[in-house]
């Protein structure tokens, strides 16, 4: 996938412009009686990549098709790249993988990437449509029709739609329900690579280890509803640290008090480390300091809670408050 | 930009029939239909040696008509078929989903199916009528009196059928939306019949049910004017009145203005149910 990162960003705005990739406010979609959507407001920055995360049903999807138009919300507003969503024009610098990838089965892998560049209004030369191929591995399938595709090579070719007319903001819907490991890792440098060329991308994964390793900020819809947004620093808070200490004096345990609120179980102790000390230096000292102070350390075992934790965690306090 | 759109969807129509085998079905029937034809006008000509040249010319005529409706069937199966899956097939597969998200309206994406399936219906139906009204010259020596006005006519008898066909299937299934669209067709021409016996027995009221429906429908209508365009006007004797092979009187201007502004009208209904559809 390195096609794609040495491939250049002409036609991009040379000076970007201030107003974000997306925002949306307020956004509601009732379906007959079921509300699918209710409430949801969120920006995505310029070069920001973005994990929108939930149970099934939570929405997800609709809201992503509302922010392109394809779904008509009962109320709320949408930017995209700083025009309403309701012009078509709009979307002219927006690629979007759907969550129901197909496309025409008639047509070859290269013939429907000119599809979309000509319905985008763009004219991309066509080494720069081979080069976007080559990124999702499909370069040697260029001449092939569609309908003789696997489900994973629509996915890919997909993905290429979605980057073929030079996007500032890309929009992937489930990009890796049909692909396999190497295929999941090459949308993962895919993603870095957007990144690093300051594409915004609003990424919608069931896969939160991938959300995790690229996102700077997700929101988590929860039965159509906002229940949480932030970048991971602020939603995964703290960090803790697990030691196996013996011979704890009392001068060792205010040392341990110092750092963090101590959890003690026998010989295992639970240090939460507020986010604010997350430097490179705590642990080291707290360690050299402990030695000091006589302790034995038998083990020190730093952990962060994962977003997978915190996405389960808050679902469940969702649901429980509900209930109640 | 909405002209690109609009001419990009053409185009793109146009080739999903030339590749997706219609195409190739369409002409192996329009062949047997024409195959058939020629050997039944030899045979008018061969077993009918004892006709006065009138009669022959009558027997001509309608025998030509009943193969032109033939004909006008072939392409009205073949593109109320298409323009079902042309939408609603590419909706509920997803295939709309990436289309419908580039920077376009979807009027044009809309206009741009149509305006593909009209050039392919209106092409089949005037490539193949030519062919049959070559047959009909070499085989009995008969010439229409007005094959331009018939042929047009034909085609905008398909037109409107698939214009039908797309309005149905922005909002029912596409399998439901050929079916509806031909049932639809083969109603209006029952009644089209029907108002004809009307006519001939002088019954106000049964008339009165052509003429309704061709308001309604203009697909029979328009091909009660191809009828008229393409009979001899010796056909036009007292005996012959009724006959669903016979049509009586051309079509007013009033009439052919009506056929265009309600294509534009079904055209229009059919762009506003696909810009509210959720996708």
């Amino acid at each position: 996938m390195t096609a794609l990162s040495q491939q250049d960003s002409r036609g991009r705005l040379a000076e970007p412009s201030p107003a974000p990739a997306v925002w949306c406010s307020g956004l509601r979609k009732r379906y007959r009686r079921r509300t699918a959507v209710d409430d949801v407001s969120f920006t995505v920055g310029r070069g920001e990549v973005m994990g929108l995360l939930g149970p099934n049903g939570a929405g997800k999807t609709t809201v992503i098709k509302m922010l392109l138009g394809l779904v008509r919300p009962d109320a709320g507003e949408v930017l995209l790249l700083g025009k309403p969503a309701a012009e078509p024009r709009s979307r002219a610098r927006v690629g979007y993988l759907p969550e129901l990838f197909r496309y025409q089965p008639w047509l070859t892998a290269a013939e429907v990437l000119a599809l979309h560049v000509r319905l985008a209004g763009l004219a991309v030369p066509l080494h720069e449509r081979r080069e976007c191929l080559a990124a999702v591995s499909l370069a040697d399938r260029a001449g092939d029709r569609v309908g003789s595709f696997s489900k994973g090579m629509q996915q890919r070719l997909g993905l290429a739609v979605a980057l073929v007319a030079r996007p500032e903001l890309v929009i992937l819907d489930e990009p890796t329900s049909a692909l396999d490991p190497i295929g999941r890792a090459d949308v993962r440098d895919l993603l870095l690579t957007l990144k690093a060329r300051q594409v915004a991308v609003l990424l919608n994964s069931h896969l939160i280890g991938e959300v995790e390793r690229v996102c700077d900020r997700v929101v988590i819809l929860d039965k159509g509803k906002v229940a949480a947004a932030g970048s991971l620093t602020e939603l995964l808070g703290q960090r803790e640290l697990r030691l196996q200490l013996d011979d704890v004096s009392p001068q060792a345990h205010a040392r341990l008090a110092a750092t963090g609120s101590v959890n003690q179980s026998g010989n295992s102790f639970t240090l939460a480390l507020p986010s604010h000390q997350d430097n490179d230096t705590t642990v080291p000292d707290l360690v050299a300091d402990l030695v000091g102070l006589g302790v034995r350390i038998h083990a020190v075992e730093p952990g962060r809670i994962s977003l997978e934790q915190r996405l389960l965690d808050i679902l469940r306090a969702g649901s429980s408050e509900e209930q109640r | 930009m909405t002209v690109q759109i609009v001419l990009a969807m053409a185009a793109l129509t146009l080739r999903e029939v030339a590749r997706r085998r219609v195409l190739r079905s369409l002409a192996a029937l329009t062949v047997i239909l024409l195959s058939l034809s020629a050997w039944g006008f030899s045979r008018i000509d061969a077993e009918f040696g004892g006709l006065t040249s009138g009669e022959a010319r009558i027997a001509s005529a309608m025998v030509l008509n009943l193969v032109m409706f033939g004909l006008s069937l072939i392409a009205a199966l073949g593109t109320a078929f298409l323009a079902g899956p042309t939408l609603a097939g590419e909706i509920e597969s997803g295939i709309a989903l990436a289309v419908l998200a580039r920077p376009l309206r979807r009027f044009a994406v809309l206009l741009g199916k149509w305006l593909g399936l009209v050039v392919f219906g209106s092409g089949f139906v005037i490539l193949a009528g030519i062919a049959q009204l070559v047959i009909v010259r070499v085989t009995v020596g008969y010439w229409p009196p007005q094959p331009v006005a018939g042929l047009a006519l034909l085609a905008a008898q398909t037109t409107a059928l698939l214009t039908l066909g797309l309005l149905l299937s922005t909002a029912i299934s596409p399998m439901a939306s050929g079916i509806v669209a031909v049932g639809l067709f083969g109603a209006t021409w029952i009644a089209g019949v029907v108002g004809g016996v009307g006519d001939a027995l002088d019954n106000e009221s049964v008339a009165r049910v052509g003429t309704v429906s061709g308001m309604v429908i203009p697909t029979d209508g328009l091909w009660r004017g191809a009828m008229y365009a393409l009979q001899d006007p010796i056909v036009l004797s007292p005996e012959l009145i009724g006959s669903p092979l016979v049509s009586q009187a051309p079509l007013t201007a009033t009439y052919l203005a009506w056929a265009a502004l309600w294509v534009a009208l079904v055209l229009g209904l059919a762009g506003i149910a696909f810009q509210r559809r959720d996708l």
